[in-house]
């Protein structure tokens, strides 16, 4: 039988502020995994601490609410345990690009297949607004006491110095794009992030809805907004590396794209190499054995409790004597 | 052997293979079934600065080093006169010809601590010698003799034999030759050093033949020119089987036995060799005959932090496998908010906890024992852990594989504390035995058992111990959060689920306690009717027990309590054996005498005797045995402090 929207939700009250970008963040992943038929149990979403974090409590799949910005080494252990999981890594802007930026970085490394998602509001929601990592230089959102005096950092930019080999960018508010992007992310062979622009409608009055919608920006020829954002596929853009030599040529056309920002967003697929091994098929290499029988399905006793690991090949090593 | 026992120390700079001779030495000694302890010291530093390696060669079987040198094998002019005095009556001091001409105070890798208490001891002994040979001319008032060996000679002979025109590319074999000397003037059976050679450099047959060479060009110049030592190292051949390991590599078989099959670490002095160990070895056999399997392996994972470490081996965890992380001070203490997360989650991750000189960067390279508080305290707030301390290497291999049943029984986080002198000392001893590791997993579920029924994670049981089941197991779900939980695993901050899922968590370190049987938490040593009781925990166990063993041949009444598990502690047993005793005596490697705070605590028994070492050397068993019988002869203050080591 065919797994339904229904099939993914849990009774447990959504408790978001009204309007919160991160409702559509939740219809996209539970849309996502319906249209992939993913099976409840067969997901784990990992999240870290924020408001972001309580997506996994609302979503029917195994679900880790982790530590501030812990997600990615919660969730690399688990898939290097179990490589049969279909890992999702929840992560805010604060929680992923700040506090946790050093796990960020280093899980571009790997390549594990696995998908990010990092919501991007600009703002500390859940400890009442303070500015992000992402949130631009000058910029005073509702609950600063002064204009932010850091520059804001470019997480795309990262996520392609890193080694990420998918990586997009959505909005929380266009739950189709952000939908099928996921999936891309999920489908990816390797190591997938999405930044999901998000409106904080609570304590981020600069970066909002209308402010995406170009609502301050009306064309003068139709009279309507121009909407900051746009996607890339719809301008020709294609950020897939479809052999070796065109690599670096991706890459930089991406770099470039990430650059974007202000009246002009771009959202859609930036960059995607598949060609680059995962961290499974490297480790394969090594252990030729890792894939069929990853550590979560060893046995490591007999039913009387034996252990049925032998060290005698070290022990011989080290023998001396007799 | 004239002796029944036997101490040589090779020194010189980092760099220049005073390990890699140590262990030739050392294993040649084993071949000739003899015994080992090696302990190795080092500066933190890669190039340079002075390290050494004590080997202890013995009949029997030791666990502790001694004050003594019998044979010092030095490098370098710095090794002799950091360790001069240190060479008993009737030794040798084995050094380069050329260094006899080097002026002490002109040795540039001094640091003002040092040569100011080289000036003290100078004065108070009365001498004032410019060069090494003066100083070894005056050592020699005490029977301590000088065979100085022509290194530049000897690796002229060897690179014309070679062909090597460069000699600076020789000059790392040195320690080729101090070795060859040293078992020449000993007059050791050349064909184990040989065989020992070639164990170490397994597959460079090139180095070997090299070394072979260096070894003979020095071995038969002390037959030739030392004459007698006075003492010949006599083989004892044996059948039996030994082994000869260093600490972090029985840690590592221990894990391999007990299950582990995921290891995190982020680079840390002396933690680090563990983990390099399982990396080497990270593909395993399975017995096929107990499982149709394809092979076993571990993965090891070096993270980019120990934040990542500890909460990397915690996900590992929740797919239902064993998973650990080794560190050391610096590396628990970011660990310690993950540590939390795994408490509060019910993980059974195992964190091994090599200790070293602390706090903060502390002496990284050095000896220490002041992290036990740290551990049964590590994290903001109440969840249990059980601490697991060894007391020598057999233990940290038993230890290793039984930490993770602990884990598992009562699924909470377990730290298994080791410290410095295990980790990086060397031992023979007989092979371990795998088939004394039993394995036992808990309540952990398949989905055979959860199959049509509701499960929930946190299910509240009689035992505090809810069935564990593996993330990805088809026809469940749950869920994990730091916050506080109800039993599903979902965000609950109502005071009534808060009261009992805290005591449930709280409860389990109850039911560990009413379980764990005394003797898997104490060892106990010495006479039952004991005057004395000393009380220690980790590596000083070797040298209590050979001093101990010395004081009761003296006719002392003494008994030995090795806390093995401080957490939950054994309290009743402890109060009962301290109870019956007239002087209470405490032995660890820090200031403030940690276990006699968590016995003081829990039974309120206080200890009588303090001695306490923290100068970043491991007790050796003389100044134990020293201590002690100070003590015995009702001589000694309540609190003693240790100081030996170089």
């Amino acid at each position: 039988m065919a797994l339904k929207l229904t099939d993914y939700r849990t009774p447990v009250f959504v408790d978001w502020c009204p309007g919160c970008g991160d409702f559509g963040i939740l219809s996209a992943v539970q849309m996502a995994l319906v249209d992939l038929q993913l099976p409840p149990s067969g997901v784990v979403i990992f999240s870290g601490i924020g408001c972001h974090a309580k997506l996994p409590h609302f979503v029917n799949a195994y679900g880790v609410h982790t530590l501030h910005g812990r997600t990615l080494p919660f969730a690399v252990g688990a898939k290097l345990a179990n490589p049969g999981l279909e890992v999702i890594a929840v992560m805010g802007d604060g929680d992923g690009l700040g506090i946790g930026a050093g796990h960020f970085v280093n899980t571009g490394r790997r390549n594990i297949d696995m998908t990010v998602l990092i919501h991007d509001n600009g703002v500390y929601g859940l400890t009442k607004g303070q500015a992000s990592p992402t949130l631009k230089l000058g910029l005073r959102t509702k609950s600063l006491p002064k204009p932010n005096i850091n520059e804001g950092i470019n997480p795309i930019a990262i996520a392609l110095a890193a080694g990420y080999t998918f990586i997009a960018r959505s909005y929380a508010y266009d739950v189709r794009h952000l939908k099928e992007t996921i999936k891309k992310g999920i489908q990816h062979n390797g190591l997938a992030v999405v930044i999901i622009q998000q409106p904080c409608p609570t304590y981020n009055d600069i970066n909002t809805k209308e402010w995406y919608g170009g609502e301050d920006h009306i064309d003068p020829a139709t009279g309507k907004p121009v909407p900051r954002l746009y996607r890339l596929e719809e301008t020709g853009y294609d950020g897939v590396v479809h052999n070796p030599e065109e690599a670096f040529q991706k890459y930089l056309a991406a770099l470039t794209k990430a650059q974007e920002w202000g009246d002009k967003i771009p959202m859609g697929v930036f960059y995607q190499n598949e060609l680059v091994p995962t961290y499974q098929e490297r480790i394969s290499q090594r252990i030729p054995t890792y894939l069929e029988n990853p550590p979560a399905k060893q046995a490591i006793s007999d039913p009387s409790g034996r252990p049925v690991t032998s060290i005698e090949r070290m022990l011989e090593q080290l023998r001396v004597t007799g | 052997m004239i002796r029944d026992e036997f101490v040589w120390m090779a020194g010189g700079p980092q760099g220049s293979g005073v390990d890699s001779a140590a262990n030739i030495f050392a294993r040649a000694c084993c071949y000739g079934g003899l015994h080992v302890y090696g302990k190795r010291e080092y500066h933190s530093n890669i190039k340079g600065l002075h390290s050494y390696f004590h080997i202890r060669i013995s009949q029997k079987e030791v666990a502790a080093d001694l004050d003594r040198v019998d044979l010092l094998c030095t490098f370098d002019a710095e090794s002799v006169v950091r360790h001069v005095w240190e060479v008993a009556p009737g030794g040798g001091i084995i050094c380069d010809a050329e260094a006899l001409k080097t002026r002490i105070f002109d040795i540039p890798t001094w640091l003002r601590p040092f040569t100011e208490e080289l000036r003290k001891t100078l004065d108070e002994r009365g001498i004032r010698p410019e060069t090494v040979g003066d100083l070894l001319n005056e050592v020699k008032k005490n029977n301590v003799r000088t065979y100085a060996v022509p290194y530049m000679d000897l690796l002229k002979e060897v690179a014309a034999e070679i062909g090597e025109e460069k000699l600076s590319r020789l000059t790392r074999i040195i320690n080729v030759l101090a070795l060859g000397a040293s078992s020449g003037l000993v007059d050791y059976d050349k064909t184990y050093v040989e065989k020992a050679i070639k164990a170490i450099f397994g597959d460079k047959p090139k180095i070997i033949s090299m070394n072979l060479l260096a070894l003979g060009k020095a071995y038969d110049y002390a037959r030739r020119n030392f004459g007698d030592f006075g003492f010949k190292l006599e083989p004892v051949p044996t059948n039996e089987k030994r082994i000869f390991i260093q600490g972090t590599q029985a840690v590592a078989l221990g894990k391999l036995v007990g299950g582990c099959r995921l290891q995190t670490y982020y680079p840390i002095t002396p933690a680090a060799d563990e983990s390099e160990y399982l990396e080497e070895n990270e593909v395993l056999e399975l017995e096929k005959s107990a499982f149709e399997s394809a092979g076993g392996s571990i993965i090891v994972m070096q993270t980019e932090d120990e934040i990542a470490a500890i909460n990397m081996a915690s996900g590992a965890v929740l797919t239902g496998i064993r998973a650990a992380t080794a560190t050391s001070g610096p590396g628990f203490s970011l660990m310690v908010e993950g540590l939390g997360w795994a408490g509060n989650n019910e993980v059974p991750v195992v964190v091994t906890h090599y200790q070293r000189g602390a706090p903060s960067t502390g002496l990284p390279t050095r000896h220490g024992q002041s992290d036990l508080q740290f551990a049964l305290h590590a994290s903001h707030g109440e969840f249990p852990r059980i601490i697991l301390c060894s007391g020598d290497i057999e233990e940290c291999f038993y230890d290793a594989a039984r930490a993770f049943n602990y884990a598992e029984r009562y699924q909470t986080p377990v730290i298994h504390l080791i410290d410095k002198a295990l980790a990086n000392s060397n031992k023979s001893c007989g092979v371990f035995d795998p088939t004394q590791v039993r394995i036992e997993r808990g309540q952990l579920l398949t989905e055979a058992d959860v199959k049509g029924k509701e499960y929930e994670r946190f299910e509240f049981t009689e035992s505090a111990v809810s069935p564990r089941l593996p993330l990805g197991t088809p026809g469940a779900v749950f869920w994990n959060t730091g916050d506080e939980h109800d039993e599903q695993g979902h965000i609950s901050e109502e005071p009534g689920m808060r009261t009992r899922m805290y005591e449930k968590r709280m409860r389990k370190l109850e039911t560990a306690d009413k379980e764990i049987p005394v003797q898997e938490r104490v060892n106990s040593f010495g006479d039952s009717d004991a005057d004395a009781t000393i009380v220690s925990w980790g590596s000083p166990k070797g040298a209590i027990l050979e001093a101990m063993d010395r004081l009761r041949q003296e006719g002392y009444k003494m008994s030995f309590l090795q806390v093995r598990m401080p957490h939950p502690l054994p309290k009743e047993y402890i109060a009962e054996v301290l109870g019956k005793t007239k002087k209470k005596i405490v032995v660890e490697g820090n200031y403030g005498a940690q276990l006699a705070g968590i016995i003081r605590e829990q039974t309120g028994i206080a200890m009588d005797y303090f001695v306490l070492k923290w100068n970043g050397r491991p007790v050796s068993a003389d100044e134990v045995y020293e201590a002690l019988k100070l003590i015995m002869q009702e001589k000694a203050p309540r609190r003693q402090v240790l100081t030996h080591g170089t």
